[in-house]
């Protein structure tokens, strides 16, 4: 984390700016945004060392309603220049905001080489499951079937879920969490920007407009507590309005078990720290209708940063062979002279 | 290490030392035989000797193609003098080829009565079938209007590093040695540094140093010994330099040299990312060594990551410059056409290679001009500057820098494989005599009330450029981006009027960048019958033929273009100045297509596209055509 001084207390008040704010209304996006101001004053940054950069789509708008610095990009190319940024600037807070299609279609190799570098940026995406802002096609996470503009018969390309490429990607620093659902989000937000490396967070959120109500199985009351399972580091997998069901792993396979039949030592314990990234895999890969939807912190490991070890080769070869003299640059190879 | 003198190497003997101004040479071989290697160290030798040198490497794009055959041939051509050359030179005085392929490939270069030195050892039945010929042309009289040297170089290798103890295989690889050997006895250079450098390179391996030792001596003593030649040649020291200290420097190598001196004219650290291309990365091997210059080296994991990158590190206040050639542009397109609607200052390396798409990789070409200007979406105006030649890429790297920090732009640096790759002597710069680079950070302000932060990120000084404010500058954050946005606020706008004003503003912040550079200059007469115009690695080849022409009689001048957007205010008035203009291009007339736009001149063009540089000869006959004389 970066500190600086003693630090003025700061409010989500000063994080907003005059702009008007232009989501749909209802959007999901205002939640985020309203978790976001709550959080950013509570992480110990001051706001001039914290840079939001976007993507290009709806959630990619984030940056103009903070009052940090801000870049909004062009599409998919968001952790470019965040990475960028990092490395000039290793001292700044550097925040990736993204989407689905921003984030897994146009850009998803510079998400993959991003987070496989471990470059100390926290990379949130907003997962609506449809394309917002060119309003309405599917996007890479939208269910198979799924009718939109560009797919009035059903969707016949197979989502990707978001998490199981960073944990593939070796992401040291996994989680998920949803708009609708305040305190969580907070608390995630802040586990990201604690986190020393590469943060990636999925959002599930809603597009009202175009894809509404495409996460209610798992938010609304009633249902989220079948649907969803909250996941803390050392705690069994247990789940249920009346926490009578937990995950127990057969092989590979997590499987549903009621706690009446199974004891709870047989249940499977999360472990957010395990080196190996295949518990987290398994967790990234339980969905609906067939599992609950962990949400919580899948991963959360200790890496060497990626922009502290370009500095750190700047100056172990400066301390190896001295500070860079151009003069004696100029002349390293045979010279004559005419006179 | 001191220089040799010049009869150092003379020999005991009363033989025949013939003088030259200038002589041209190419060794020839498989992409697997050195060729490249010895080349170098022919011109290093030379270069040290006192004499002016200019190369042209010329090699295929695959790593290693089908041995022996034409695909693989890899080429070094050294054209050394006495005097002040611009060109690597045209017809071949002498030429090694170590087999069939080489010859087949480089023989129509090589002057009627030119040096034919051949190792005969590998013209066998197999090396001639890959090479297409369906007889020895050593047997037959297909070469007797060149003085052909018969050597069997690999049997007289062998024999010569027996005693260092290496297998067959790596006794072969010494042969390359050996040809520099009989080129080195053949010219009077004197071998001192190149031992020094097997010295140096194999010093952990002595038997490979000793071998190659035995080899090139071996080549000098077999041609004393066996009297290959009638006699030899010598070419005294070039009298018409500057005084100075000088060594020799490639175009990539002045390149990088010239980007970490820019950061540091400006108190600065390089940010360079890059993704792997030819024949830009040379460049990013460079820097990435350079890393106690404070150089942070990125190899992105594909051009539009390279740029991106840039940008940011640029956003976040480094020099920041992305390296690449024609193809990666292409990529790049759209994050430059950020960098101009976002005005932050980048530097953009194009090594131009022959296109288009793939196109010929590892061979010249100067097709990117138009790409460059226009190649973005919308009105997306990009400042273009252009090395003329090798050691010319370490002085217009930094005016490309020096413009993209005074006006917040991103700004286009064109280079091409044959300034990348060529290599010339260089008069080595006192650091201390460079021209600073003047950078300001905004770091406070008074607040007007006039926006939510007060900062407006898109005020503009007398120049039209906006301030360089970066993040951690308390008191200045502000939000940028692509979408359009109101002048002074940067707050997003799709205000009708606005947009225009914006798109006019950026124009003429880059045209007003004409303000700032130095007025275009001619060589030879400031009026007359034809004025020949080029830009970029054409710049020896164009200037010696109109200076040859004007050595004739005729009324010839020759403007050569560095500043390719904006052009020097005074070049429409040069380029009416004259009857004919004419315009020499590695293209199908891209500066010739500007300058008519612009100008409204009926300039003439003359092209070529064959992945070679221009030969004086056919840029002379053009003269003479376009003159009628």
């Amino acid at each position: 984390m970066v500190t600086n001084g003693p630090l003025p207390v700061l409010t989500a008040k000063d994080f907003e700016n005059d702009l008007d704010v232009r989501w749909c209304p209802g959007c999901g996006d205002y939640s985020i945004l309203a978790q976001m101001k709550k959080v950013l004053p509570e992480v110990g940054i001051p706001k001039e060392k914290i840079v939001f950069v976007s993507g290009i789509g709806c959630s990619s708008r984030f940056p103009y309603y903070l009052s940090t610095f801000g870049f909004h990009t062009i599409h998919g190319r968001a952790p470019t220049v965040a990475s960028g940024l990092k490395l000039a600037n290793p001292d700044l807070s550097v925040w990736v905001i993204t989407g689905d299609g921003d984030g897994l279609s146009i850009g998803g190799n510079h998400l993959m080489h991003a987070i496989r570098r471990n470059i100390n940026l926290n990379i949130i995406l907003f997962n609506n499951r449809i394309y917002g802002l060119t309003k309405g096609q599917y996007s890479p996470t939208s269910p198979v079937g799924h009718k939109t503009k560009s797919t009035p018969f059903g969707s016949l390309d197979r989502p990707i879920t978001a998490l199981t490429l960073a944990i593939a990607a070796e992401a040291t620093f996994v989680a998920r969490t949803a708009d609708r659902n305040p305190a969580h989000l907070q608390y995630v937000l802040k586990r990201a920007a604690q986190h020393q490396g590469v943060s990636f967070v999925e959002v599930y959120q809603d597009c009202v407009v175009f894809n509404k109500g495409a996460f209610d199985y798992s938010i609304e009351k009633g249902v989220k507590d079948e649907t969803t399972i909250n996941i803390e580091h050392g705690k069994p997998l247990i789940f249920g309005a009346k926490k009578d069901k937990g995950i127990r792993l057969n092989g590979h396979t997590p499987e549903v078990v009621s706690l009446a039949d199974v004891s709870p030592d047989e249940l499977l314990i999360h472990d957010e720290r395990a080196p190996d990234s295949v518990l987290a895999h398994i967790l990234s890969q339980m969905a609906q209708p067939y599992l609950p939807e962990p949400m919580g912190v899948f991963r959360a490991i200790e890496e060497p940063c990626y922009e502290q070890e370009v500095l750190q080769q700047v100056a172990d070869t400066t301390k190896k062979f001295g500070p860079g003299d151009l003069n004696k640059l100029y002349r390293s190879a045979d010279t004559w002279t005419v006179k | 290490m001191s220089a040799p003198s010049a009869e150092a190497s003379s020999s005991s003997r009363n033989e025949h030392v013939e003088e030259r101004d200038s002589v041209i040479v190419r060794f020839a071989g498989d992409s697997g035989d050195g060729m490249q290697l010895v080349g170098g160290q022919f011109t290093n030798t030379s270069a040290m000797f006192g004499n002016d040198v200019s190369t042209f490497p010329d090699f295929p794009a695959e790593i290693r193609a089908p041995a022996g055959t034409p695909a693989g041939v890899s080429g070094f051509q050294i054209h050394f003098s006495n005097h002040d050359i611009k060109t690597p030179g045209d017809d071949l005085d002498a030429l090694v080829a170590m087999n069939p392929a080489a010859l087949r490939q480089n023989l129509r270069s090589l002057r009627k009565g030119g040096i034919l030195i051949v190792n005969s050892d590998s013209f066998g039945k197999n090396d001639l079938r890959k090479a297409n010929y369906e007889s020895s042309p050593l047997d037959d009289d297909s070469l007797q209007q060149y003085k052909l040297v018969k050597i069997p170089m690999t049997s007289m290798t062998r024999d010569a590093v027996a005693e260092a103890g290496l297998g067959t295989r790596a006794a072969d690889r010494c042969r390359n040695f050996f040809a520099l050997g009989v080129l080195y006895w053949l010219y009077d250079r004197a071998p001192d540094a190149t031992i020094d450098w097997i010295n140096e390179k194999f010093a952990k391996v002595a038997d490979v140093a000793d071998a190659n030792r035995r080899a090139l001596k071996a080549g000098m003593f077999y041609g004393e010994t066996a009297e290959l030649l009638q006699g030899r040649y010598r070419i005294r020291p070039a009298t018409d330099i500057q005084p100075g200290t000088y060594r020799q420097i490639m175009g990539n190598q002045a390149l990088a040299y010239g980007l970490i001196t820019a950061a540091r004219l400006a108190g600065k650290d390089l940010f360079y990312a890059s993704y792997p291309i030819t024949p830009a990365s040379d460049i990013l091997h460079e820097l990435a060594k350079l890393k106690n210059f404070g150089v942070r080296t990125f190899q992105a994991e594909d051009e539009i990551a390279a740029v991106g990158s840039a940008i940011g590190a640029s956003f976040g206040g480094a020099f920041a410059a992305t390296g690449t050639s024609g193809p990666g542009v292409a990529l790049k397109s759209e994050a430059i056409g950020l960098a101009v609607m976002t005005e932050l200052p980048l530097v953009i390396i194009n090594v131009q290679r022959g296109g288009p798409s793939t196109g010929l990789p590892t061979k010249t070409e100067q097709a990117d001009l138009l790409q460059v200007m226009f190649g973005r979406n919308g009105e997306s105006p990009v400042p273009v500057v252009a090395a003329a030649y090798p050691s010319d890429c370490f002085t217009m790297i930094q005016e490309a820098f020096r413009i993209a920090v005074e006006y917040m732009t991103p700004v286009f640096f064109l280079s091409d494989a044959y300034i990348a790759n060529g290599a010339e002597p260089w008069k080595v710069p006192s650091f201390e005599n460079l021209s600073k680079i003047e950078v300001k950070h905004p770091t406070a302000r008074v607040d007007d009330g006039t926006s939510g932060d007060g900062f407006l990120p898109y005020t503009r000084n007398e120049k039209n450029a906006r301030p360089w404010a970066i993040p951690g500058t308390a008191g200045f954050e502000h939000r940028i981006g692509g979408l359009e946005k109101e002048n002074n606020t940067g707050n997003v706008s799709y205000d009708p009027a606005n947009h225009e004003r914006m798109v006019r503003l950026r124009q003429a912040k880059v045209d007003g960048i004409a303000d700032s550079i130095p007025l275009q200059t001619v060589d030879g007469p400031a009026s007359g019958d034809l004025l020949m115009v080029s830009w970029g690695g054409t710049y020896g080849a164009v200037s010696t033929a109109a200076a040859e022409a004007r050595r004739e009689g005729l009324s010839v001048a020759h403007a050569h273009l560095r500043y390719l957007n904006p052009f020097p205010k005074n070049l429409e008035a040069i380029l009416k100045s004259y009857k004919k203009v004419l315009v020499c291009e590695l293209n199908l007339g891209q500066l010739w297509l500007l300058l008519r736009g612009k100008y409204l001149v009926p300039a003439e063009k003359y092209n070529k596209v064959q992945g070679q540089p221009f030969l004086v000869t056919e840029l002379t006959e053009e003269i003479h055509r376009i003159l009628g004389s």
